[in-house]
């Protein structure tokens, strides 16, 4: 006779701990049909927390509270926070590969792959953090007796939302290159995918990523987005999420961002229509720059 | 002893041969606009200096067509090393002709000559020449694999530094081989009219710089308009938000270059003499007319009486008046309006229970002249401390501790600028880290360079402008 | 620290006790004097002479420059300072002083006639009661490498030849290795043999190098009793920059408003045309401001350029450009 397991509360994930939603709801969710599953009834996964207005409100209370101090580690710190993310992914890869083919409704060996290349990508950020300073930055040869230089900073608090469809590597892909630079990000996860992204928050909470730096919302983004966009303690959006998500008109989103004149990352895609982009394709440094500030010092020389 | 009174110094208007009208420059000849004129007028005297037109939707709709076909057809097939070509003939040109530039821009905008000639005309031209270079060398500017033009950028830029505005936005849009649609502000576009003269002179292909003169629904036009690209636009905040709202859920591209309130923070062992002069030029540099101007000053306690009682000292010294006077500090105001915005304010000051102080300098009948004006005793919650006045008003506040600085610094919805006078390398260095502005200025203030970022934080906009950096928002990168 | 002990005993005690007083000291030592100094601001070198450019593109004009060029005309100490100077060089220089420009008698006189010591009873019997005063250049100028004993007697001998006024150089080596007490102590004892000479404390700002070291010299200067600070011998390069005048003219406009006490300011070396005096005199008035726009407390250390000026004041009364031709010079200098 097999054994009863033990089975797992999803909760959010907001200033290093895991509450409960403020609202006290929660949602169904379901595995993703798949091969043979595909005739048969949803298989139910786990009532997953159902974040609330006020959860993104407390959300973005940690997020400023921890952004000072993650960015001010220094990049070698940093990498080595992201470097460790990996690792423990690295640990829990079953965990992670079951999670992503109950959510995506993948194949073992697809899954595999998709976990694989979701570590990789920790790996390939956090190789960035004690380099892009150096590729974007620079002293400025200026037309004077002045030292001038040119740094990167994070902008500071990021919303993110997260793709639909990719789980966990669409997940990390838009997470990671926010907090590489020392943003901190509150992330509305995939509706209907939200597990992976709670086991991930486990994975950072176990990471030495400081409480805060990374905050997790699961719910919907139509619900939760709105609040995000509209926060004038927000200092930027990705609305990469947008894609596919149910009820949400990336364009509002980015109409209400331009009231405190956030920086938005569009979704993908062309005119109005929001595209998930591919997430096996190899990135390049523009989720990262986007969320950067460029600060420029002067300073005479003289004797 | 008689007192040393400086003669009248007035540099000779007859470098300027202006019209008594001026059309719009749409694919690379003036043409008439399709709305009522409007007048541009002297902020020093008032006097009537040209007649200009005003661009409706269908004016602008043609420049973005013209630009359109100019892109299509010549501009993007051409070689970078030939767009770099012509851009060094419009630096060139603009050396040139550096004199009658700054003659037009004091008149038209009221700035002192010694700043048009010594600093806005040459570091246009300077802008020119910088970006020139990097047209055939774009693959090097680490913006990412693959940099192409957008196609057609939109820019709109206002009026406290007509032309140079104009050179930041028009010259890395060319070297990057997008064409143009620009819109000087409505007050001053008689040197963007100018520049058309030199696009002229340099033989650059027709429509690849479309100039649009008009106000508020020209650039609305601009911003709506479905042709356009990229806008790139520096003012208000408050027309920032309104543009960033226009585009929302377009693919439109935008760089915003805004408001600001910039602290500059004054150290108790700082260079004293030196921060006083950066102080003066911090906010009384084009009459306060600057979106980086420190016009917060943000003094140690216990030095605040000295700094104060210097400051004044020397600004008995500064001399206010006619723009064309090669003595002239402080020139006139833009315009009414903007003289009621910063009567307004300052009246507000005064009824907020602020210090006022002023030169007590004589100022011309005619025109729209403000005193440079300090207070003191101003808090961070006086609408001084808050609201950009945009003129030549400086609030003073004070801090204990280099935390406080800091804090007070930041605490404000802008990020443009800051300035920061100690003699401690080490606090500098800090404090750079702690600012939340775009552009930090350790012992010294109001530097401009072509090749240094510019652009702000927060609600100061997004985007830079200037170096390696200025040229990102003007391509797009990757497969 | 060191200290130099071959002073007269009775060197300077009423400038110590003023110094112990504004230092707020008991015992003026090396020490309280560095403390002192070193708490002045600093200069930033950029910002310094980026006001010094600006105020050198005021535009002076018509009426104005008429009044400026009579002005810098009566702040020159016209000066010979060569081995090869005679008796006869020197009473052509005070010819020339006393009569400027034979064609215009309204032309000013400059404000003295700056010689060696040895010189001083030429130039003086030379001079009379004319109002031209003679400097003596003392105290084993230019470079000041003597014992204070020769020092002292070098200035003694040239007040007591009728100098009216005393130009001494500080220890430069002292000044730079720290030993500013030496320095002061110096100043003060030669200002007391000065008796009624006024003395100008020559700094040679061009081997203090920087200008948070003119500043301190300036106030250390000011602080041990000269009359006048000073920027150079004129023997070496850089001389009388704008830059450091401007630094000196902060100096005694900071030092008349914490003492109450007003010092000139004599730039000396490398101002040779009518446009750079007029730079000088723009400068004096924003920075010092007008009280020292007067040639008590204003002086030009030049030789060549009263010449520039006088063909300025002729171009500008009969509107033609003049040449050398038209000013008469009994020696014309090369000095400087």
């Amino acid at each position: 006779m097999s054994r009863v397991d033990v089975k797992k509360t999803y909760k959010l994930y907001i200033g290093g701990k895991f509450p409960r939603s403020e609202s006290g709801r929660s949602y169904e969710v379901y595995a993703a049909p798949s091969g043979r599953s595909r005739s048969t009834a949803p298989r139910f996964l786990a009532n997953a927390a159902q974040g609330s207005r006020k959860d993104a409100r407390d959300a973005v209370t940690a997020a400023r509270a921890a952004q000072p101090g993650w960015a001010g580690a220094t990049a070698y710190n940093r990498g080595q926070v992201l470097y460790r993310v990996a690792e423990v992914m690295e640990s829990r890869r079953p965990q992670l590969v079951q999670e992503v083919r109950d959510a995506e409704g993948l194949s073992p060996a697809a899954a595999e792959a998709v976990v694989s290349q979701a570590i990789d990508r920790w790996v390939w950020y956090a190789g960035w953090s004690d380099k892009y300073v150096q590729i974007l930055g620079g002293l400025n040869p200026v037309a004077g007796p002045y030292f001038n230089i040119s740094a990167s900073e994070p902008t500071g608090v990021v919303a993110v939302l997260a793709p639909q469809e990719s789980s966990l590597l669409g997940l990390v892909s838009v997470i990671a290159p926010v907090i590489v630079s020392g943003n901190a990000v509150v992330v509305v996860t995939s509706a209907e995918r939200p597990l992976p992204a709670i086991t991930l928050a486990e994975c950072l909470a176990t990471s030495d990523v400081p409480g805060g730096v990374v905050n997790v919302i699961s719910g919907r983004a139509a619900e939760i987005a709105p609040w995000l966009a509209s926060h004038r303690d927000v200092n930027a959006i990705d609305l990469t999420g947008a894609a596919g998500a149910e009820g949400v008109d990336w364009a509002t989103l980015e109409e209400a961002s331009a009231d405190n004149l956030k920086r938005v990352l569009r979704p993908g895609g062309s005119g109005a229509e929001a595209v998930e982009p591919d997430w096996t394709a190899t990135p390049d440094l523009s989720r990262l720059t986007a969320f950067l500030e460029t600060k420029t010092v002067w300073h005479p020389k003289g004797r | 002893m008689p007192t040393f009174e400086y003669a009248p110094a007035p540099e000779s208007r007859a470098v300027v041969d202006l019209q008594s009208s001026y059309g719009l420059f749409i694919n690379g000849e003036f043409v008439d606009g399709s709305g009522t004129g409007f007048k541009s007028i002297s902020p020093a005297t008032e006097e009537v200096l040209a007649e200009v037109s005003e661009a409706t939707d269908a004016d602008v709709d043609a420049a973005v067509r013209a630009a359109r076909t100019a892109y299509t057809r010549v501009w993007s097939r051409m070689s970078g090393t030939d767009r770099g070509k012509y851009l060094y003939r419009i630096a060139r040109i603009l050396q040139e002709r550096a004199r009658e530039f700054a003659v037009l821009e004091s008149l038209d905008n009221g700035k002192p000559i010694k700043e048009s000639r010594d600093i806005d005309i040459p570091l246009a031209a300077a802008h020119f020449f910088y970006n020139a270079g990097w047209a055939d060398k774009l693959e090097y500017a680490s913006l990412g694999t693959n940099p192409r033009p957008h196609g057609v950028v939109g820019q709109i830029i206002p009026w406290n530094f007509p032309m140079l505005m104009l050179a930041w936005k028009i010259a890395p849009a060319l070297a990057t081989g997008n064409t143009v649609v620009l819109k000087p502000a409505e007050t001053t576009p008689l040197t963007a009219l100018l520049f058309a003269e030199v696009c002229q002179q340099a033989d650059l292909p027709p429509g690849v710089v479309n100039i649009v003169t008009g106000a508020g629904p020209t650039g609305q036009a601009i911003v709506d308009h479905a042709g356009i690209d990229k806008l790139a636009f520096t003012g208000s905040t408050g027309v920032g938000k309104m543009i960033a709202r226009a585009i929302s859920g377009t693919r439109k591209k935008a760089t915003l270059e805004l408001g600001g309130k910039a602290a500059n923070i004054v150290f108790d062992d700082a260079p004293i003499d030196q921060a006083v002069e950066g102080i003066v030029n911090g906010i009384f540099f084009n009459q306060g007319h600057v979106c980086c101007a420190g016009s917060r000053l943000l003094v140690q306690e216990s030095i605040a009486s000295e700094v104060e009682s210097r400051l004044k000292r020397r600004l008995g010294t500064l001399r206010v008046g006619d723009p064309l006077d090669k003595n002239t500090d402080v020139g006139a105001i833009n315009s009414r309006a903007q003289l009621d915005r910063i009567v307004a304010l300052t009246d507000a000051g005064e009824g907020e229970g602020a210090t006022r102080w002023d030169n007590g300098c004589e100022l011309p009948s005619k025109g729209f002249w403000f005193r440079p004006t300090v207070f003191t005793g101003v808090t961070q919650t006086h609408r001084i401390a808050q609201e950009e006045i945009f003129g030549p008003v400086l609030s003073v506040l004070t801090f204990r501790t280099p935390q406080e600085a800091v804090a007070k610094a930041n605490n404000t919805p802008y990020g443009l600028s800051a300035g920061i006078w100690t003699e401690k390398g080490s606090r500098i260095l800090w404090m750079a880290d702690q600012l939340k502005a775009g552009v930090v200025w350790a012992n010294t203030f109001n530097q401009f360079d072509p090749t240094s970022p510019f652009g702000g934080y927060k609600e100061s906009g997004y985007g830079r402008e200037g170096g390696r950096h200025g040229l990102e928002p003007y391509v797009k990168t990757g497969a | 620290m060191s200290t130099s002990t071959d002073l007269p005993v009775a060197a300077a005690t009423d400038a110590t006790a003023r110094a112990r007083d504004l230092l707020g000291v008991t015992r003026l030592t090396n020490q309280a004097l560095t403390r002192w100094l070193h708490g002045l601001p600093g200069v930033d070198q950029v910002g310094c002479e980026a006001r010094a450019a600006g105020l050198g593109t005021r535009s002076i004009k018509t009426t104005s420059k008429q009044w400026a060029i009579d002005l810098a005309i009566s702040m020159i100490d016209l000066t010979t300072l060569e081995g090869a100077d005679t008796k006869g060089r020197v009473r052509g220089l005070a010819a020339k002083a006393l009569l400027p420009d034979p064609s215009d008698l309204s032309t000013p006189r400059p404000a003295a006639v700056c010689v060696y010591g040895d010189m001083v009873e030429t130039a003086k019997a030379a001079l009379g009661d004319s109002g031209v005063k003679v400097a003596a250049v003392a105290t084993a100028f230019p470079s000041g490498r003597a014992s204070m004993a020769v020092k002292l007697a070098d200035t003694k001998d040239a007040v007591k030849a009728g100098a009216d006024e005393i130009d001494m150089v500080i220890d430069r080596g002292a000044f730079l290795s720290g030993d500013y007490l030496t320095v002061f102590n110096q100043i003060a004892a030669v200002k007391q043999v000065c008796g009624d000479a006024r003395l100008k404390v020559i700094m040679e700002t061009g081997e203090l190098v920087t200008y948070d070291n003119v500043r301190r010299a300036s106030w250390l200067s000011m602080l041990a009793g000269g009359d006048f600070i000073k920027t150079s011998t004129g023997k070496i390069q850089p001389a009388a920059t704008l830059p450091v005048t401007l630094i000196m003219l902060e100096a005694v406009r900071d030092w008349r408003d914490l003492t109450n006490r007003q010092v000139g300011v004599k730039p000396a070396g490398g101002i040779k045309t009518s446009k750079d005096a007029i730079k000088f005199l723009v400068t004096v008035s924003e920075i010092a401001g007008e009280d020292w726009l007067d040639n008590h407390w204003f002086r030009f250390g030049a030789s060549s350029l009263l010449n520039d000026l006088l063909l300025q004041r002729q171009r500008m009364s009969t509107g033609a450009y003049s040449g050398g031709s038209y000013i008469a010079d009994d020696s014309p200098s090369t000095a400087y």
